[in-house]
């Protein structure tokens, strides 16, 4: 059996792409994706982005971690929301639930001020639907019968395969 | 932490690379970066300063085939290896789920690797845990070098728990994989632990 730190199941991954896809519509943004704070992605909707989605999400992690620290040093608790302006690109990274980084992708075709209303709706919603998951995580214990001895042997090989010079 | 996604059927675990500055972290990744199969590997990203040393982190994906419909990735990282970048190495330390420590062999980096192992129970203590909760492996790299310290006396200091220890040539990419597989094994054993 496999139990990890956390786990997202089918029904509350569709719950979360459901407040992401209405993020993407009502924003008008580009893409809207979900990070762990460890840098892992949990779900993305909108443009598939022409770059490597888990570097992205690693330095995303990474760049909320390192802000959150400078918040520290000025005597903040954490900065809750990043602005990142480029000429023709931007990014809007928002925290939820303590754990979770929400980051929206936009360009000119919308404004700062409508992400930014739209993503505190957004949020809320995340909130609620992450919390639920945790909550159920505690209880539940992630005890997933569907990986076996079996699924164990079979990851071995793929680790021997992989790793050989 | 690691992070079991049943929508997108992936498994996601994260191994960090710890030890002194210029002990040879990124050359383990690099290493691997350069040999494994292209289509298993994600981009390398190094955020590094003008001369080459780690800034903040080297960020590498690894993908494992599937198995039983789930995808299995592992996220290598490294910490930038000077004292003055703790808080970096800190946030790095966040949700790992297994710990490679790179020791310089030679004589002269002998006190820097007695640090950086002393730095890095430290910071785990800082998120409640201890090398023991992890799979762990010591790896004695730079064994080619002309004055080191014979593996009792590193043993003998360093890892007097007896955690799995690899000697490697890490530029060469001697013990490079070996001491992944432990590592990666290791989380696997963790993962499947009832």
């Amino acid at each position: 059996m496999v139990k990890a730190d956390w786990t997202i199941y089918e029904e509350d991954y569709w719950a979360i792409t459901s407040v992401l896809k209405e993020l993407l519509k009502n924003s008008n943004s580009q893409s809207v994706l979900l990070i762990d704070k460890t840098g892992q992605m949990i779900g993305s909707v909108g443009l598939e982005p022409d770059f490597d989605l888990m570097s992205f999400a690693s330095l995303c992690a990474a760049d909320f971690e390192a802000n959150s620290q400078l918040a520290r040093l000025i005597g903040e608790t954490d900065f809750s929301t990043l602005y990142h302006q480029g000429a023709d690109e931007s990014m809007y990274l928002a925290r939820i639930a303590s754990n979770i980084i929400l980051v929206v992708l936009f360009n000119k075709r919308t404004t700062l001020g409508l992400v930014r209303l739209r993503v505190k709706k957004a949020v809320e919603g995340l909130d609620t639907i992450l919390n639920r998951l945790f909550e159920k995580l505690e209880y539940e214990n992630e005890d997933l019968k569907e990986f076996d001895e079996e699924f164990t042997q079979e990851l071995t090989k793929e680790i021997d395969a992989l790793f050989s010079d | 932490m690691s992070l079991i996604n049943y929508s997108s059927r992936e498994i996601n675990c994260k191994i960090v690379y710890y030890g002194a500055g210029l002990c040879g972290k990124t050359t383990n990744i690099q290493y691997v970066f350069n040999k494994v199969a292209p289509e298993t590997k994600g981009k390398l990203i190094t955020l590094a300063t003008e001369m080459d040393r780690t800034l903040f982190f080297d960020f590498l994906p690894l993908e494992l085939g599937t198995v039983k419909g789930f995808k299995t990735r592992f996220h290598l990282y490294t910490v930038p290896g000077q004292v003055y970048y703790d808080a970096s190495r800190k946030l790095i330390l966040r949700g790992v789920d297994g710990i490679v420590f790179v020791a310089d062999s030679q004589n002269s980096r002998f006190d820097a690797n007695i640090e950086s192992l002393y730095n890095l129970h430290e910071n785990l203590e800082d998120y409640k845990l201890t090398v023991q909760d992890l799979p762990f492996v010591i790896q004695y790299n730079k064994r080619d070098m002309p004055d080191i310290i014979s593996l009792e006396d590193l043993e003998q200091e360093l890892n007097p728990e007896g955690y799995p220890n690899i000697e490697a040539v890490a530029t060469t990419g001697v013990g490079v994989f070996d001491t992944l597989k432990i590592v990666a094994k290791g989380i696997l054993q963790r993962l499947s632990k009832n």
